[in-house]
């Protein structure tokens, strides 16, 4: 086996989940999104919430990149203080959604029964619905909040917004036990996990 | 305040006191241990200022002239001494002035608190007078930063900052606090120094499955090569390298950072790596069979074109920091951890070998150096002075106790790579960042660190003027550094690259420079300026045995280069003798 000094074959960029579990500390965002600046990579979604731990916080960042670069990126976000760890994933690896706002007029809606039928083909509901306009929602993977754009386009479409991506990751059991070990001072080998460690498992960790 | 002191001493008892932000923030680094403070004085750590006032006896405050003077005072002091520097600006831009010094520490990870004043928490974010948004501008050259805007932070927050600085790989911590927690008073109930943070992982946990397949590794290994670096030093875990190096066998060469843990003179010292390190090192990096590299990060500098590095060898890398761990180079085998427990455990499953063939080889390289760089640099016949010569003849007369700090270019590359150093801490450089203005206060703080080393300052005309206001603070804190300025009346690195690869096309890099001498002296310090042959070794003689501070000119000529050389974007392997 030689060593390949990252240079033969370059990867392909993929779509990639990063989940970062953290102390809720003002300034770590910041901290987080300069990494991915500083080489200039683009973050795609970013969304922060809490977890199911009060007081642990949890980002879902999605990147397109190789998995190369996100490994090392993953990494640099491991090793601020405020960050307890770093999982990366490939679609196939999450279930994940975003949500998206859809603003019509709601005369051209009205007038057009088939809209209706689009709607509810696409898993659209309405929020609000006013003489003027009404606010449809779906909830989806990419294609499909893209999709219904481009359906409610020929009726006018106003206004369109669509949230950052969460994320679950399938082979995961949370994160109440390992906390348990990050605070021992001696914490065991879960925390320290690697993945070299961790082949045959499906979640890439650090 | 002398009972006040008492009560504060003796932080066991559930007893509070009523104190200042400013006062249980001079506590709690009393409590660290800190032995001096470099710092500037201004409106937004007055408070901090005047409680210091009254700690004149229990902390050394060292008066600097510029912050970056300060801070680079700190690493100095951090480098030699193992311990973290301490540094206190004020907001605005006192706090900016720190930034190249933060830069400088965090990518050669020395251990720094510093302390910035910020304006009052009310006023965060109107533009007050002297508001900088510090956090944000540092927070890419520091380890971590906090600020405070309520005194009852400022014990827990100090103990963490000094845990965090000097822990794993250490790194520059900035604390800014805001003016009304400089004064707030609040209920003290003494300092507990941190030893865990729930997030941060300091030293992963030492695997033996990889310590074993790299003992395996090493066992079958024809022609094996250690690459050490700063990792060593900052792991305290000079002994156990050596006991490593020395049971394997194995020829051994150093980063600039790394330079000085073992010393210059030991037989498996085959010596430094990079783009002006010696031929050997550089070469048969792409011979050897399996590397092994100690507390270093595979820099640019060190490994010359990536796609063209030791592509022949498997890779073992010893780190305590994971996210070095196949960052340029991809590795075979990882070992995580601390190389004051890895190194130990590694020797252990070692074979005892030597390899006398493949350490002729390095031998034989040298020689072929020595007789195309080397003679001429250190001992040339005739002509102007070399820089070379003159580090050949301080190392005559310092036997490689003493301190050798660098400032950055020519001069850096000659001194580290002909400086001889017995011990370790003796080498202080601006290697990650090559911070020029790095050498004089670097100096001053290496001399705090270790008050009874010689410490001599290797600095170039072109540097020297960027940070020479720090002879202020030489000469008010009476502080004994030796300066050695080697004048080629160019900026020499510069000029270098624009003789070899911009067909010599000078521009601007033809700089004049006042009378460093007469300077010296307004200075109230002791001075000389050489250009003789016959002068060097006398001179340097006197500025070593002078008591206090000297500086000593030494007039080089203008257009030597440095040699060896990898080229940019060539290979270790096609380095050049000239
Ligand atoms: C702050 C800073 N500015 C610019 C440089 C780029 N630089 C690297 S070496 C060098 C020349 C240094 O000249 P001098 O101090 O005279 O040392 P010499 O190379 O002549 O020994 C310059 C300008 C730098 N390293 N740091
Ligand atoms: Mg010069």
């Amino acid at each position: 086996m030689s060593n390949q000094n990252n240079t033969e074959k370059p990867e392909a960029k993929q779509e990639f989940t990063i989940t970062v579990y953290t102390e809720n500390q003002i300034g770590l965002l910041n901290r987080i999104a300069i990494i991915f600046t500083r080489r200039k990579i683009n973050i795609h979604s970013l969304n922060t919430s809490p977890s199911e731990i009060e007081s642990i916080h949890r980002f879902n960042i999605v990147v397109q990149e190789t998995e190369d670069v996100v490994r090392k990126l993953s990494r640099q976000i491991e090793k601020q203080v405020e960050v307890l760890k770093v999982y990366f994933n490939t679609n196939d690896d999450i279930i994940w959604q975003e949500m998206a706002l859809y603003k019509v007029p709601t005369d051209i809606i009205a007038e057009k029964a088939s809209v209706e039928r689009l709607l509810r083909e696409n898993g659209a509901r309405a929020v609000v619905i006013r003489k003027d306009y009404t606010v449809f929602e779906t909830t989806g993977h990419r294609e499909e909040t893209d999709a219904l754009i481009r359906i409610l386009q020929p009726f006018g479409l106003i206004e369109f917004v669509r949230s950052a991506r969460v994320a679950i990751i399938k082979n995961s059991d949370g994160f109440n036990r390992k906390l348990r070990e990050f605070e021992k001072a001696e914490p065991g080998e879960d925390v320290v996990e690697n993945e070299y460690l961790n082949k045959g498992q499906r979640i890439f960790t650090m | 305040m002398e009972i006040e002191q008492q009560a504060l001493s003796n932080p066991t008892g559930v007893e509070t006191i009523e104190v200042s932000g400013s006062v249980a923030l001079l506590e709690a680094l009393i409590a660290e241990g800190t032995e001096v403070i470099f710092g500037y004085p201004g409106g937004a750590i007055m408070p901090i200022y005047d409680a210091l006032y009254d700690y004149k006896e229990k902390l050394n405050h060292i008066l600097v002239r510029h912050e970056q003077g300060g801070i680079h005072a700190g690493q100095g002091f951090a480098r030699t001494s193992g311990k973290v520097g301490v540094v206190f600006a004020t907001s605005g831009p006192g706090a900016t002035n720190l930034v190249t010094g933060l830069a400088d520490a965090m990518i050669d990870s020395t251990p720094l608190v510093c302390i910035t004043g910020q304006v009052f928490a009310h006023l965060l974010g109107t533009d007050a007078f002297q508001e900088t948004d510090v956090i944000n501008i540092t927070t890419p050259v520091t380890k971590w930063n906090y600020q405070i805007t309520d005194a009852t932070e400022i014990p827990e927050v100090l103990s963490k900052a000094f845990y965090i600085a000097r822990s794993g790989r250490p790194g520059p911590v900035l604390i800014d606090i805001t003016k009304n927690a400089q004064i707030q008073k609040f209920d003290y109930s003494g300092y507990t120094p941190c030893n865990h943070i729930r997030s941060y992982r300091p030293k992963p946990l030492i695997r033996n499955e990889y310590i074993e397949k790299a003992a395996a590794l090493i066992n079958q290994a024809k022609k094996p090569f250690v690459l050490w670096g700063q990792g060593v030093i900052l792991g305290e875990a000079e002994l156990e390298f050596k006991a490593f190096v020395e049971k394997s066998g194995i020829p051994s060469a150093w980063t600039i950072l790394g330079a000085g843990a073992i010393p210059t003179d030991h037989p498996l010292n085959v010596g430094m790596l990079g783009m002006h390190g010696n031929y050997g090192p550089n070469v048969l990096t792409n011979e050897c069979d399996v590397i092994i590299a100690i507390g270093m990060r595979f820099d640019d500098r060190v490994t010359g074109r990536l796609d063209k590095y030791a592509k022949q060898a498997k890779i073992i890398h010893l780190d305590i920091d994971p996210s070095e761990i196949d960052k340029n180079v991809q590795t075979t085998v990882p070992v995580w951890g601390d190389c004051k427990e890895t190194l130990p455990a590694l020797t252990a499953l070692i074979q005892q070998k030597t390899y006398p063939e493949w350490l002729q080889k390095f031998r034989d390289f040298e020689q072929k150096e020595i007789e195309a760089v080397i003679n001429d640099e250190l001992h040339p016949a005739s002509g102007e002075l070399t820089m070379g010569e003159v580090i050949s003849h301080l190392n005559e007369l310092t036997h490689g106790e003493a301190i050798i700090v660098t400032d950055v270019g020519q001069h850096q590359m000659v001194a580290c790579r002909y400086a001889k150093l017995n011990k370790t801490r003796s080498n202080v450089t601006s290697g990650g960042l090559g911070t020029m203005g790095f050498a004089l206060p670097a100096a001053i703080g290496a001399k705090f660190g270790a008050p009874e080393r010689t410490v001599v300052a290797v600095i170039g005309d072109g540097g020297f003027q960027m940070t020479l206001q720090e002879l202020g603070t030489i000469m008010q804190s009476n502080i004994d550094v030796k300066i050695l300025i080697l004048n080629n009346r160019f900026l020499g690195m510069v000029r270098q690259w624009q003789e070899l690869f911009n067909q010599h096309r000078y521009s601007f890099v033809d700089i004049e420079s006042p009378d460093f001498v007469a300077l010296a002296a307004a200075y109230r310090i002791k001075g000389k300026s050489i250009s003789e042959r016959g002068e060097i070794s006398s001179s340097l003689k006197e500025m070593l045995e002078h008591k206090g501070s000297f500086l000593l000119e030494v007039m080089v000529t203008k257009e030597n280069n440095v040699f060896p050389m990898v080229p940019q974007g060539c290979s270790v392997s096609e380095i050049r003798l000239k």
